[in-house]
């Protein structure tokens, strides 16, 4: 018998087994899925759906433990559905964890990597930071968030990282400013750097392409934009990249950030603010009625 | 005997002016004494055309003789002996292109209502917990993974299963059903209808795995090594877009997003479910298939004041289920036919005007239909907020872009013998639209039927 069908005998598949709140409303999750686990390379994604009349979310995978069947996310509550996400315990179990989804990061000896992880941007950068450092490159990382109470994994990063600079916008921790001031000192400053991979908003994406795009560095985001199936069959996922319209679920969810079209994703991710404010109000109403009962 | 009527026994509707404000199936189905008057009307003809005009063969004068003695469940189990999704394919079938073109009534009148009488008798025996497991034979110890639970899929299931094979189904989505949940509105095929027939398939015996992606979750190969034989029924799960400018905007679906948030995430019963979707109030549908006039219904029942279908040909040349055009029409949907988009024009990021230019039909094309010519400089723009985009979808590629050695032809579709099913790959088979494109549900099934007898062969024989 392997480890897969001995876990799968005691607990649940897409029971959450440990739940640790990072930071305010960033909630990191190890969910038994066996059946995912062994086939998750870094970059890949899985669509989650918490229950019964729940939306199907696309989130990025922070890591696997393979031999125990467990996938590491990590989310930031940012509409209902992530709140209520947070909302769920130890023991509590997905309606459903679909995946692995999306295609693999491009992994290879590329020479120098910066790998720059901006917010819950973090997360998906790890996988690919340290399967970038196994491959033998050499590892500059930049990690950044709002604050220094937010900012997550730094010691995730700092063992597959030959330089790992932090980054806050208030100053709290680190340098004060965004990822791509220290990304452009680092080149302006002649550091040698054949690729950089940047995971985080939009924003921070496209501002790392722009900053990049002068000195022609190969420079590959992760896109997210709304999804739905995450296999190919709705077409929500649309991007424009290079003037061509791809599919982020599965053309992706990496582009070349220097051909993304960024005003469209961030047109597209805004279509339902309308909806996901009613939806959230609702809830919010809805629970501080519970809390009275 | 009184004379035969030449026109088929009404079957009761919803009325219209309530069908547009919900979601609820508009055809009620026949009463007991409906179908036995229509069973009436069959000729029982001895050399039955209509068996012939079925792609899965069901004993139609044979059914129809026991609806009219009033032998309900056993006019269900004898269809449900060919045909393991009778409530279904009474729904949603082109019976006017299959049995019921071939029925000898249709030279003077109206051919019988097989479709309807089908329906009549699966619905029957569910409602009247009649629905019972037939016996199987001896396992034969051999596994068989469908993958897909559409139309073909689960009909293969149901064959193999019951001639004893152990048989799993993948369901990449989290509900099963395939285009039958995701695809048809609740208003044509309600979704407690697939539910219940896709359990008569598991009561059978087969295994059911949903939120499992074949070519990702687990790949082609790495099933043959636990499966003596694969089938793939992934569908024609890819949309199409027309290329044209501002096809990104906001306010702009595919048919497949439209229709899969709506159906299968239940969007129009946001927010008690969490999925939301833009309620346009002048949605545009472009094409002219059943897809088409699926959304453009929809779209009515999500609220638009002006639900428009754009079609570049004719209304002769539409390829909708004449049903579907007329409850479309009486329902209020507009159309434009013999139009073309060539372009959308936003307002901050969503669309708001489409442009299009008018069509007229040239020679006839290599579908035998009159091909249609733009006429230069009669460019419009129609007011939209919203825009679904239904002019069909090509095979899904994940499982033929994760299996080394599976042939597909040019448009993306799994190349298989149209006899047997079988792909280039041994022990792998296919059928239904990731084979032929984007074809209906009983062609599925028909090809289900073909694969699952030869699935069976193969793995009793080894012969491949």
């Amino acid at each position: 018998m392997t480890a897969d069908e001995d876990i799968s005998q005691n607990i649940a598949v897409n029971e959450i087994v440990k739940k640790v709140e990072l930071a305010h409303q960033i909630k990191l999750f190890e969910i038994s899925a066996p059946h995912i686990v062994s086939r998750v390379l870094p970059g890949h994604f899985v669509v989650v759906r918490a229950h019964e009349t729940g939306e199907r979310i696309p989130l990025t995978i922070a890591d696997v433990r393979a031999e125990d069947g467990i996938l590491v996310i990590i989310f930031q509550e940012v509409g209902k559905s992530t709140r209520q996400m947070g909302m769920m315990g130890e023991g509590d179990s997905f309606a459903d964890v679909i995946g692995p989804l999306g295609k693999p990061s491009h992994i290879e000896r590329f020479g120098t990597v910066v790998c720059i992880g901006g917010g819950v941007g973090i997360p998906p950068i790890f996988p690919i930071t340290r399967a970038l450092k196994q491959a033998g490159n050499r590892i500059i990382s930049i990690i950044g968030a709002r604050s220094k109470s937010l900012l997550i994994l730094e010691d995730w990063m700092r063992p597959f990282s030959d330089e790992l600079f932090i980054t806050t916008d208030d100053g709290t921790y680190g340098r004060k400013g965004f990822v791509t001031d220290e990304l452009t000192r680092l080149i302006r400053e002649g550091s040698k750097v054949d690729r950089v991979i940047a995971i985080g908003p939009t924003v921070m994406m496209k501002a790392v392409s722009e900053a990049t795009r002068p000195y022609g560095i190969k420079t590959v985001v992760s896109l997210n934009p709304i999804m739905v199936d995450g296999t190919g069959m709705c077409g929500a996922c649309r991007v424009e990249v290079g003037g061509e319209t791809k599919f982020a679920c599965v053309d992706g969810p990496e582009f070349d950030g220097h051909q993304v079209n960024y005003e469209l994703l961030l047109a597209r991710q805004a279509i339902y603010l309308r909806q996901e404010k009613e939806a959230m109000e609702l809830f919010q109403r809805g629970t501080r009625n519970g809390e009275g009962e | 005997m009184a004379k035969v009527s030449k026109k088929k026994t009404p079957m009761k509707e919803q009325p219209r002016r309530e069908r547009t404000k919900n979601f609820d199936e508009v055809p009620y189905g026949y009463s007991e004494d409906d179908a036995v008057r229509e069973a009436e009307r069959c000729l029982q003809c001895k050399k039955a055309f209509c068996v012939a005009g079925c792609p899965v063969e069901i004993d139609i004068p044979g059914f129809i003789e026991l609806v009219r003695q009033g032998k309900f469940v056993e006019a269900a189990r004898l269809v449900k002996a060919k045909n393991v999704l009778p409530a279904i394919c009474g729904r949603v079938c082109p019976q006017e292109d299959q049995c019921e073109k071939v029925c000898v009534l249709a030279k003077k009148g109206e051919p019988v209502g097989i479709g309807r009488l089908e329906r009549f008798v699966a619905d029957w025996e569910a409602q009247h917990g009649q629905i019972a497991v037939p016996d199987k034979e001896r396992p034969t110890g051999k596994k068989i993974a469908v993958v897909g639970s559409g139309p073909a899929g689960l009909t293969v299931a149901g064959d193999l299963v019951q001639v004893g094979h152990e048989v799993t189904i993948f369901e990449a989505l989290h509900k099963p059903g395939g285009v039958l949940v995701y695809g048809i509105p609740e208003f044509r095929l309600p979704k407690d209808i697939v539910a219940r027939e896709v359990q008569y398939i598991e009561s059978l015996g087969a295994k059911l795995v949903t939120s499992f992606v074949v070519g990702m979750t687990r790949t082609v190969d790495e099933l043959l090594e636990e499966f003596d034989a694969i089938f793939i029924g992934t569908g024609a799960g890819l949309p199409w877009f027309m290329g044209i400018s501002g096809e990104n905007l906001n306010g702009i679906y595919s048919a497949n997003e439209y229709l899969t948030r709506t159906n299968l995430m239940k969007a129009y019963l946001f927010p008690q479910y969490d999925t939301p979707i833009v309620r346009g109030k002048r949605v545009a549908v472009i094409g002219g298939g059943n897809v088409a006039m699926d959304s453009a219904r929809t779209a009515l029942r999500l609220g638009a004041e002006h639900s428009i279908v754009v079609y570049r040909r004719s209304r002769t040349e539409m390829p909708a289920r004449e049903e579907e055009i007329v409850h479309a029409e009486e329902e209020g949907v507009e159309f434009e036919f013999l139009t073309l988009p060539v372009k959308y024009h936003a307002s901050n990021g969503w669309v708001k005007q489409m442009e299009c230019i008018r069509m007229q039909l040239g020679e006839p094309d290599a579908s035998g239909r009159r091909r249609p010519v733009p006429i230069e400089g009669s460019n419009f723009r129609l007011e939209v907020d919203t825009v679904v985009v239904a002019i069909g979808q090509s095979p899904n590629p994940l499982v033929p872009s994760t299996t080394p050695g599976l042939e597909v032809g040019r448009h993306g579709n799994i190349v298989v013998d149209s006899e047997t099913g079988k792909t280039s790959k041994k022990g792998v088979f296919a059928g239904g639209d990731i084979a032929t494109g984007a074809a209906t549900v009983i062609l599925a099934m028909g090809a289900g039927r073909i694969a699952a007898r030869a699935i069976d062969e193969y793995v009793q024989t080894g012969r491949w």
